[in-house]
């Protein structure tokens, strides 16, 4: 598997995602076309690219106020807009979805790239495309855990027989076209906790985990439960790469970046999900101890290494344009990632020896 | 200030009486208060299956919806089989984890027995407070004994539903007021 690259004394990798939201922006109450947010997308993934972050990857949520549906179409376009930069979804719903579709898609998009995309894999926290195609809430664990073997099996080997319960089987079946090293680094999506970061370690999977909130030191038990999982079914920990993934916004100063984020997220999450995000929890965000990388770059260079240092995990990702972030703030920041945190990132953890 | 009353039981009266008087009582003494009441009675709601709230449609939708955009809600129930109904319990399992952050939550039980008055104090807090509600401490437990010909029959339980509701909107209002200048001092 192509997950080799990651090792434990690896520098540290840097990324942004992106969820597809399309939310107006509560500054100015106003919402771009869903065509111009899809082409920013690209846009920010080029910048990204220039700029030599790691890796960038676009998610998929069938709902209101979403506009990346098709995200494996968008990732096809960055594919061919970018050279160096890995690409994923983050994440793509594997539940409802066929495995086999899923994997030819993902395989061209490695293809047109040149061999840098990644799968990740999630189980949707919202129910949008189990009632769009058909499927019962209640399969919602099995529907996951059948297709999500299914698509490791698929990555493994390029004949496979297979029989579930979901889908019909397959006989002596061959999946085309393969990536272009043979296989792609597949990841399973983690919501933050324990109970589901056990069964990415049992199966032996790289995880990719969401935080959203809260103190660093609560995720460390979510990854040591991941690892000891690993461990338990017989997996080296070292081997499993380990993706953390939260809200990002860097300013001059940490109540600057407070002030342009907040009304973002806890609109766009009103909109999204039902409820704003607690001004009391996000005002402790600029804590050195916090999950949330906000504040000045100096402060999120000293939080990004303190997570790693707590983690040893080997790549951070960073949700910059949530709830209709103007386009040119999100800009701004790829290139204050460019030019200030990622050199110092790569200096500080050359050596890491922390697993 | 936006108050939801929610009587919530499908069959039985007690609780909707209570609660129509709490809303006379509202609306007497508070008219700047709008008040919506949720008798759970009208509506089909159907078993949670743990999706977002925001994903139920109709009466559900509209139920869970009316209830997330409360400043403060009074709960009226009966007690059955020494617990909250399955009707309540419904609903919270409708809404999110921390659905009443910032809420203000006041309780009028209604049961037939004095048995049951600790049922509210050991079953019902636990969930509201793992939701996250500002709790008023003091409830009005009605007794069968206190209404006769679908009226509350004791004053006592009349003073004591005013004075709930005044502790409601008082808790409220201040409740309110500091957290959002507690909110404005975070300068952000």
């Amino acid at each position: 598997m192509s997950d080799s690259q990651f090792k434990p004394n690896h520098k540290l990798e840097f990324g942004i995602y992106t969820l597809g939201d399309h939310l107006p922006d509560p500054v100015t109450g106003k919402r771009i076309s869903a065509e111009q947010r899809i082409h920013e997308i690209i846009e920010y993934a080029k910048l990204a690219d220039q700029a030599g972050i790691d890796f960038f990857s676009v998610g998929e949520s069938h709902q209101d106020y979403f506009a990346t549906q098709a995200h494996a179409v968008v990732l096809g376009a960055i594919a061919q807009a970018t050279k160096h930069i890995k690409i994923g979804s983050s994440s793509t719903i594997i539940s409802t979805s066929d495995p086999v579709r899923v994997y030819e898609n993902f395989a061209t998009i490695d293809l047109i790239s040149g061999g840098r995309a990644e799968l990740i894999a999630g189980r949707a926290s919202r129910i949008g495309l189990f009632n769009l195609l058909g499927y019962n809430l209640r399969d919602y664990e099995d529907l996951f855990e059948e297709k999500f073997d299914l698509l490791l099996k698929i990555n493994a080997a390029q004949v496979i027989d297979w029989q579930g319960k979901f889908r019909p089987p397959l006989k002596h079946a061959e999946i085309l076209p393969r990536p272009k090293n043979g296989s792609m680094l597949i990841w399973r999506a983690v919501g933050g906790t324990a109970a589901s970061a056990i069964k990415a370690g049992y199966a032996g999977v790289p995880m990719f985990m969401a935080h959203l909130g809260g103190s660093a030191s609560t995720f460390k038990q979510t990854i040591d439960a991941y690892r000891h999982a690993a461990e338990a079914s017989g997996h080296d920990p070292a081997t499993l790469p380990v993706t953390t993934a939260g809200f990002f916004f860097a300013a001059d100063t940490g109540r600057e970046a407070l002030r342009e984020l907040y009304p973002r997220i806890n609109e766009g999450m009103k909109h999204t999900n039902g409820q704003g995000f607690p001004k009391q929890l996000f005002a402790q965000g600029t804590d050195p101890h916090s999950i949330i990388n906000i504040g000045s770059p100096q402060q999120i260079i000293e939080k990004i290494l303190y997570q790693h240092e707590l983690f040893g995990n080997q790549r951070y990702i960073a949700q910059i344009d949530f709830g209709g972030m103007p386009s040119d703030k999100v800009k701004k920041n790829i290139q204050v990632i460019g030019e200030k945190i990622l050199p110092a990132i790569r200096k500080y953890t050359q050596t890491n020896k922390k697993v | 200030m936006n108050l939801v009353v929610l009587s919530s039981s499908i069959v039985g009266s007690k609780t909707r009486i209570a609660m129509d008087y709490a809303l006379k009582a509202l609306k007497e003494h508070y008219p700047d208060v709008a008040t919506t009441l949720i008798d759970l009675a009208d509506y089909q709601l159907p078993f949670s299956d743990g999706r977002n709230y925001l994903e139920y449609e109709g009466d559900t939708q509209w139920v869970t919806k009316t209830i997330m955009d409360a400043d403060a809600l009074i709960i009226g129930t009966p007690i059955f089989q020494a617990s909250i109904p399955a009707t309540l319990k419904n609903i919270f399992d409708l809404l999110p984890v921390n659905a009443f952050r910032d809420k203000v939550i006041g309780m009028v039980i209604t049961a037939g027995s004095p048995k049951h008055y600790l049922v509210a104090e050991q079953q019902l807090k636990p969930i509201l407070a793992y939701m996250k509600a500002q709790i008023v401490q003091t409830y009005v437990f009605i007794e069968e004994k206190d209404f006769y010909q679908k009226q509350i029959i004791n004053d006592d339980i009349l003073f004591r539903i005013n004075r709930l509701i005044e502790d409601m909107v008082l808790v409220t209002k201040t409740y309110t007021t500091l957290r959002q200048e507690k909110e404005k001092e975070y300068g952000f």
